[in-house]
């Protein structure tokens, strides 16, 4: 290796902790694991540790794998250390460490290299969730007996997968949608790789109330996945070309906004930037990506072009995606565009900020401990007597939709995308005010 | 496995006993500086088996720290002997307001911050206020004798305990005091207790005094362009039969870092910042509020800013809050210092201050709370510059001499523990070490409790280098 193990880990953003303690009472895990080791002040000093050669990378392993990610830290952080990084670099540098197993690596390359990549797999995959196909691959383990592992637990997150659409309406798609009047906005939409399989009708909310709100939608062909899970699976460089696949298919035609519908793609969206810093071919160009993302709440609220023609008498809580919050920095839009929809109750969580414990694909990679998490977050939801949880990201949607199920609350609780909320209050065109 | 790891794992289960490196690192460190490895962490959770783990400590010679949240300025929970450090943040979280006695029972592992909405659910206040209170558990606070902002006013830890149940050194169960506001039975041990930073046992119980919420907060700012000005605002308001809850302080190297990091119209060319905060009945502060205009207006601070709502006295407040941050971007190390001096001799202090930051080259803000005398002169630095270390060091040194020539003291809210320890002499003199550490040793024959702290060691000077 020709980095050295201080340059991998970020050695020199490591000092810039205090050892304070503030994120110590935002962090879910130091809250549920109860001790330090998983607190992110104790993440960062192991990490300095290990680039000090005073602990192995063996050591740092479990504290970072037992991290969600969720970056409620850097929220509140005194000092701005800048944790992602840190998280992200620790992540690489113990997968490059790593002796894996053979059927990790052939789940690992799976996931990685051909499952997300949206495009690749939905050619290969077409209609089959992605879960079903992990399970899949989790069978033929246990049939050759080598998966001595933690068990993925994936049959539990099928129960809750809503129904996957027909071919034909997949295949219906148009790649271009009109407004009724004159375009307010020319946008792309990201469709996302979870998103568009297991979510798919949310998509095509998310691209009709930007129509309805008065903008032209444009669905990029060559997109790819945003790379999120695998820059926090600590695979960086297969990030980094995906990055760039999606740079390059959002060049193709002028637009003024990237929409989202996912807290965490948006999040990994907003990053481009930074991924390219110092690249002199990509840095400009990741740069002008990233400035142009917003995530749908803050599109509509800007474009303000809806109008509800029926009223929804129910109460709703609101989970936001932690990503959405703490790196999106995206906080008001969902709430105010909650508020806007006639005859819902919204009552907030007392601690909408603690993570759900879903953190991508953590609620698989790390079950028992996800479930935890969770428990702590359905006794807020259970506060609030709610009829329906609001989500802004696949993964709250599914870990929310899976905590209701372990409650046994399927009859009185529902869990919504913020679009189907939405679509649920059957929105037209405003129509416009003359002067 | 060690003998007394077996007695230990017995005792609380492995689920309670770490000895993993990545643990012992984890505990190793608090917010000040040094990095010591315990050789084992323990989470009691109730005071049987802190007795417990006491005898087996006493049994095998064991060094025993108590640490709360590790938010510590001063290094009292860093395990500088090794041996078992007490994780008490795991302990059940209890807060039993008795609103009739103005009091509320606590368990160690609560944070200050629970304290105070509790206290508040009850129309009381529990006035120590230190700026981690949100993160900090009274523990810490009673074992350091954290101050605050409010202190000016209220005074500080010590003065709100009434009554402690502590595990001795020897693993014996002592209550000191009790629930009553007055009491004069024997030597006051409650308040030896407070702030002996763990060298005299383990708290695992507290009564703590409130009194009644004031109604009603008015916050004001005043900028002064020499601080010789303001400290004669502090003296003529503090003399004037006003006695605001706050009093808070920026130099303008702090006003200047924080328009920096976050520009919102702060006066610059200022020497000084003062934010000051009244409670009580609104009729009453509307008055007072008028009176301390007038003596601000009289030395011509420029400008005066009386908030109108909430939201204004928040956006006040939020430069003295930016301050944390802003000053980080300076250089990544920050040395706390919280060297206090009596209220008349502030602008002498000030200037001996400014005298240090340019004696040794270093970046000095100072910040704090004023009204009581209790600055917070701190220098930022970076750790990995050996030399500019160095010099920090030598600038701690001298804050300290300052203070204690101007009649101050060491320390006015964080504690001594392992960086003011070699200074102690300076203050105590002789005598006065040499009585607290006869104190010692008859509570702690075996010297097993948080051993290293307050007491310097033979030759011990301050060492901010090599972690």
């Amino acid at each position: 290796m020709a980095d050295t193990l201080k340059d991998m880990l970020r050695y020199d953003l490591t000092f810039d902790c205090v050892q304070c303690g503030y994120c110590l009472p935002v962090c879910p895990t130091y809250e549920t694991m109860e001790r330090e080791t998983h607190s992110p002040r104790g993440r960062i000093n192991l990490i300095k540790m290990v680039a000090e050669g005073k602990a192995s990378v063996e050591d740092l392993k479990q504290p970072i794998d037992k991290c969600l990610g969720c970056m409620a830290c850097t929220t509140v952080c005194p000092t701005d250390v800048k944790y992602g990084q840190l998280f992200e670099s620790a992540k690489h540098v113990i997968d490059e460490y790593e002796e894996k197993t053979f059927i990790q690596q052939k789940t690992e390359h799976f996931l990685f290299h051909s499952f997300f990549p949206s495009a690749a797999w939905m050619d290969q995959l077409g209609n089959a969730t992605w879960l079903y196909q992990v399970s899949g691959l989790q069978k033929a383990a246990r049939r050759l007996n080598v998966m001595s592992a933690a068990p993925l637990h994936l049959d539990k997150f099928e129960q809750v997968l809503p129904p996957a659409p027909s071919p034909k309406e997949r295949h219906a798609r148009k790649n271009r949608l009109h407004p009724d009047g004159p375009p307010k906005a020319v946008v792309a939409f990201f469709t996302g790789c979870v998103m568009d399989s297991v979510f798919f009708r949310q998509n095509e909310k998310t691209m009709e109330l930007l129509r309805l709100s008065g903008a032209e939608v444009q669905l990029p062909k060559t997109q790819t996945c945003c790379g999120a899970l695998h820059a926090h699976a600590g695979k960086e460089p297969e990030a980094v070309t995906l990055a760039r696949e999606n740079i390059r298919a959002f060049e193709e035609t002028p637009v003024d906004y990237i929409v989202n519908n996912a807290g965490g793609c948006g999040a990994q969206l907003h990053k481009y930037g930074e991924l390219f810093a110092g690249d002199p071919e990509w840095e400009e160009r990741a740069k002008a990506f990233s400035d142009k993302v917003r995530d749908i709440t803050e599109v509509l609220v800007e474009l303000d072009g809806l109008e509800f023609t029926e009223r929804v008498e129910e109460t709703y809580t609101y989970q936001p995606s932690c990503h959405m919050t703490n790196v999106q920095k995206v906080k008001e839009p969902p709430l105010q565009l909650i508020r806007s929809v006639p005859g819902v109750t919204l009552k907030e969580l007392d601690r909408p900020d603690f993570c759900c414990g879903s953190a991508g694909i953590y609620n698989i990679t790390q079950h028992e401990d996800a479930m935890d998490i969770l428990d702590v977050k359905m006794e807020d939801v259970k506060r609030q007597c709610p009829e329906g949880i609001v989500t802004t990201n696949p993964g709250c949607m599914l870990q929310m939709k899976l905590g209701i199920q372990r409650e046994g609350l399927e009859e009185e609780i529902d869990t919504v995308h913020i679009v189907d909320l939405l679509m649920k209050a059957k929105p037209v065109a405003k129509k416009a005010v003359k002067a | 496995m060690h003998e007394w790891e077996e007695q230990l794992r017995a005792l609380l289960s492995d689920k309670r006993v770490f000895t993993e490196l990545a643990d012992r690192y984890s505990y190793s460190f608090d917010a000040s500086f040094g990095e010591h490895l315990p050789e084992v962490v323990v989470q009691p959770k109730t005071t049987e088996e802190v007795q417990t783990i006491m005898k087996i400590a006493n049994q095998f010679g064991l060094a025993v720290t108590p640490r709360g949240q590790g938010t510590c300025l001063s290094g009292g929970p860093l395990p500088v002997k090794g041996g078992i450090l007490l994780d008490m943040a795991q302990w059940p979280r209890e807060i039993n307001v008795f609103a009739d006695d103005l009091i509320a029972v606590v368990t160690p592992s609560v944070l200050t911050a629970d304290i105070h909405a509790a206290a508040e659910n009850h129309g009381l206040m529990y006035p120590p206020d230190p700026s981690s209170a949100h993160v900090s558990t009274i523990g810490g606070n009673l074992a350091e004798n954290s101050g605050g902002p409010r202190g000016l006013k209220y005074g500080v830890t010590k003065d709100f305990v009434i009554g402690l149940e502590i595990v001795t050194p020897e693993g014996e169960v002592m209550h000191t005091g009790g629930r009553t506001i007055k009491n004069v039975t024997g030597y006051d041990l409650t308040k030896l207790l407070v702030g002996s930073e763990g060298t005299l046992g383990v708290i695992t119980k507290a009564t703590l005094k409130l009194v009644p919420k004031p109604p009603a907060v008015q916050t004001m700012m005043a900028a002064f362009t020499d601080m010789a000005t303001a400290g004669k605002a502090i003296s003529k308001t503090l003399t004037s039969g006003v006695l605001p809850a706050k009093m808070e302080f920026m130099d303008r190297a702090c006003i200047e870092a924080v328009e920096r990091y976050r520009p919102s119209g702060l006066p610059t060319a200022s020497e000084a910042l003062l934010l000051i905060e009244l409670d009580g009945h609104p009729e009453t502060i509307k008055l007072e509020a008028e009176q301390v205009k007038q003596i601000l207006l009289e030395l011509k601070a420029d400008p005066i800013i009386t908030a109108e709502s909430d939201e204004e006295a928040q956006k006040l407040w939020s430069a003295r809050k930016l301050v944390s941050p802003a000053i980080a971007t300076i250089k990544p190390t920050k040395i706390s210092e919280d060297a206090t001096v009596p209220r008349s001799r502030i602008p002498e202090m000030m200037e001996r201050l400014k005298q240090i930051k340019e004696d040794y080259q270093v970046e000095l803000v100072v910040f704090g709370h004023i009204g009581d005398g209790n600055l917070h002169p701190d220098i930022m630095c970076d750790q990995r510059d050996e030399e500019e270390m160095i010099r920090a060091e030598k600038a701690v040194a001298e804050i300290f001499r300052a203070a204690l020539d101007l009649g101050g003291t060491l320390s006015g809210e964080h504690g001594i523990g392992t960086m003011k320890a070699p200074f102690m002499e300076q203050e105590m003199g002789e005598v006065g070490v040499s009585m607290l550490k006869r104190i010692k040793e008859a509570w702690d024959p075996n010297n097993i409790m948080n051993p290293g702290k307050i007491f310097a060691e033979k030759g011990q000077k301050l060492v901010l280098r090599d972690g």
